[in-house]
């Protein structure tokens, strides 16, 4: 088992057409997702193939969830157009959306979810800017490399698409139930308390990495979060210690503002609620190794 | 990008917001002439993208012409906080009874945005709501119906504004919120939000941040970027479309995904307390599929920062394979020698993740002594803060 995405997740890509989306579906179905389709109005009613693979391209997400059965998008549509492709992908009520694409505008996102909210949340959202969800061994949904660890019990959620892999990577001995990246953005969709929640009850998750960064408070509220509900071990990293106030830092939410955001307020929430805080990657993933050695 | 008091002025009155008249000198001799257009009392604020600018001495009344353009005199070329006045505003003076506070930002926490507002106006939000946190209102705009006259109510009965303005504030917050939507706004505040003598209503200062991800429909956006205050390498950066923010060290960083580029920068900064307090010398991102192209963008602009003694090329090879990117190394060292810039200094790398061993490998086969390969991240770190000592 893993959270969210599993092997018998049906996935379709909204954009498939596109030079990400077509690459990426590539990767997917190499990695053993099963990708049955994908959405661009202007090309529905043919086939696009990868690599021997035919895929059929849909008008609509509903009418690709009617004939395929679909369960998951992934979307990798352009920013202009991401937040009517997140609409759609909700009216159709698929249960998972996976928003890949970067440089959305945050009144989208805040409009999208508000949107998402108003129907009575059907449709868990990833992203926007982020790089998906991977169930190593099962299935994959994004751009996370599939080949970097095996299967195995922890359970990773991440602001940072290169920190996820870095981990995944250093931990790879031990493997992954499921890595989350919920993307860097002021506003996304799934937030870390989602996955802790997910991982918590996930029979086949021992222990979770928790990744964060500068900007907002969700690692503070995932602290709490932790303090009340998680019972598995959780490690966790920040990157930022070091950042100056007041200027971005690649990801549109990474920023101090004023007092508000730092890393270090984050690395004490996170310890106050029991959670062992690495000062680098590398210390981080030595920390989980003590704990499942 | 956060605007200038007098750009958010601008796109307030655009908006159809009451604002007082004013314009923006970048000379003495255009404050007098807008001075003598406003004629009278005029007020001469300095355009600083920084707070408490009134307490050092940034802000002046002056009667008349004269008087402006000799305050103006004073406060062009000022430093505040670190940021050199280029400008100054000159706008009409209000005769104020009460000051209030209004904002639209937001709410990262609950995904959506939130309205602050007090009758407590004219002095930092945060004092206030530590202080009176009664006197704060804190209203959440459902990001699918905005605001609209109803909501306008709802806001300004919550912040307790006074009867006699209620009407005059409604349709503040209304015409607020349209010009933070239509302007792909983060935030909008006016602080103080003021009564005049002759009972109105106005915005008498504007704080705006848009959001540059929204950029693509907003072509008129790009002419409100302060280029003054750039740092060159950044503007340079920019050009090239490359994610660089220049930090005050002296190790250049170059790496893949914003996670982990700021997690090298706490790396190198934790290993420089041991080699003599070096610190990361900026921020560099070139994003995941780094052609050899964008290695070379990236090396000449750290390399061309002359603080630069060292540089960490930190990569973790996910979707990109470690072996194109040594040859992206390799290739642009020689791109840069080509356009006849001398590279004479040290390269860490460190290669992990896909293809790690074939880019290692290429690496040792181009046999250049300025690229050094470990295949750590914390080895590395410690070796370019090394050098970096060194070469100070």
């Amino acid at each position: 088992m893993a959270i969210w995405l599993t092997k018998d997740s049906k996935v379709i890509v909204q954009g498939i057409t596109g030079g990400e989306g077509s690459k990426h579906t590539k990767r997917m179905l190499a990695a053993g997702t099963q990708v049955v389709g994908g959405v661009n109005p202007r090309k529905a009613g043919t086939k696009v193939d990868f690599d021997g693979t035919e895929l059929p391209v849909f008008a609509t997400v509903a009418e690709a969830i009617k004939e395929t059965g679909a369960d998951v998008s992934v979307i990798f549509v352009p920013p202009a157009f991401t937040k009517a492709a997140v609409v759609e992908a909700i009216d159709a009520e698929i249960p998972l959306a996976v928003v890949i694409t970067e440089g959305v505008p945050v009144q989208d996102s805040a409009a999208f979810w508000a949107y998402n909210v108003g129907k009575g949340e059907k449709t868990r959202i990833i992203g926007p800017n982020c790089p998906g969800i991977a169930s190593p061994g099962a299935s994959n949904a994004g751009i996370i490399p599939a080949d970097i660890t095996p299967h195995g019990r922890i359970g990773l959620v991440s602001k940072s698409g290169t920190l996820t892999y870095q981990l995944m990577y250093e931990l790879r001995e031990f493997g992954f139930s499921t890595a989350v990246g919920i993307g860097g953005d002021p506003i996304i969709g799934t937030t870390h308390i989602d996955a802790l929640r997910a991982f918590q009850d996930d029979p086949e998750t021992d222990a979770i990495v928790m990744i964060g960064e500068i900007g907002g408070d969700a690692e503070e509220r995932a602290a709490e979060f932790i303090k009340a509900n998680v019972t598995k071990p959780v490690v966790g990293y920040i990157a930022g210690f070091t950042a100056p106030p007041g200027k971005t830092m690649g990801h549109a939410g990474a920023i101090i503002s004023g007092s508000a955001g730092t890393a270090d307020a984050k690395k004490v929430a996170l310890e106050a609620a029991g959670v062992k805080v690495g000062k680098t990657p590398s210390e981080t993933a030595q920390l989980m190794r003590d704990i499942l050695s | 990008m956060d605007l200038f008091e007098y750009q958010g002025r601008d796109l307030f009155e655009r908006h159809g917001l009451p604002v007082l008249g004013g314009g923006v000198a970048e000379t003495p001799q255009e404050a007098r002439a807008i001075a003598e257009r406003l004629g009278g009392k005029v007020v001469v604020k300095a355009q600083v993208k920084v707070g408490g600018r009134g307490k050092a001495g940034g802000v002046k009344l002056a009667d008349g012409a004269d008087e402006a353009e000799a305050r103006a005199t004073d406060i062009l070329g000022m430093d505040i906080k670190g940021h050199t006045v280029h400008k100054v505003m000159l706008a009409e003076t209000a005769d104020i009874k009460e000051e209030y506070y209004f904002s639209y930002l937001l709410d990262r926490a609950n995904r959506t945005f939130l309205c602050i507002a007090s009758v407590a106006g004219g002095m930092e939000i945060e004092t206030v709501a530590e202080e009176d946190p009664d006197r704060v209102a804190k209203i959440a705009i459902d990001a699918s119906k905005g605001v609209d006259e109803a909501k306008a109510r709802e806001i300004v009965t919550a912040a307790k504004f006074p009867a006699d303005i209620a009407d005059q504030v409604v349709d503040i917050a209304v015409k607020l919120w349209q010009a933070f939507v239509a302007e792909d706004a983060t935030l909008v505040e006016v602080n103080p939000l003021a009564k005049v003598g002759d009972g109105r209503v106005l915005a008498l200062d504007a704080k705006v941040t848009l959001d540059e991800n929204a950029g693509f429909r907003h072509p008129d956006h790009e002419a409100l970027e302060d280029k003054s205050a750039v740092d060159p390498l950044e503007q340079a950066a920019k050009e090239k479309n490359l994610n660089y923010v220049k930090l005050d060290g002296e190790v250049g960083i170059i790496g893949n995904g914003a996670g982990l580029v700021m997690s090298t920068l706490d790396v190198v900064a934790y290993a420089g307390e041991k080699h003599g307090n070096v610190k990361p010398a900026n921020f560099l991102d070139i994003g995941g599929g780094a052609s050899a192209q964008v290695m070379a963008n990236g090396l000449e602009i750290v390399l061309g920062d002359p603080a630069v003694k060292s540089v960490f090329v930190n990569v973790f090879g996910g979707i990109t394979a470690c072996d194109a990117v040594a040859n992206g190394i390799i290739q642009a060292l020689a791109l840069l020698a080509e356009r006849g810039e001398t590279v004479t200094k040290p390269l860490v790398v460190r290669l992990d993740g896909n293809n790690a061993e074939a880019g290692r490998a290429i690496l040792d086969g181009a046999n250049n002594p300025l690229v050094q390969r470990v295949d750590t991240m914390d080895g590395a770190a410690e070796r370019a803060a090394e050098l970096a000592a060194a070469g100070k």
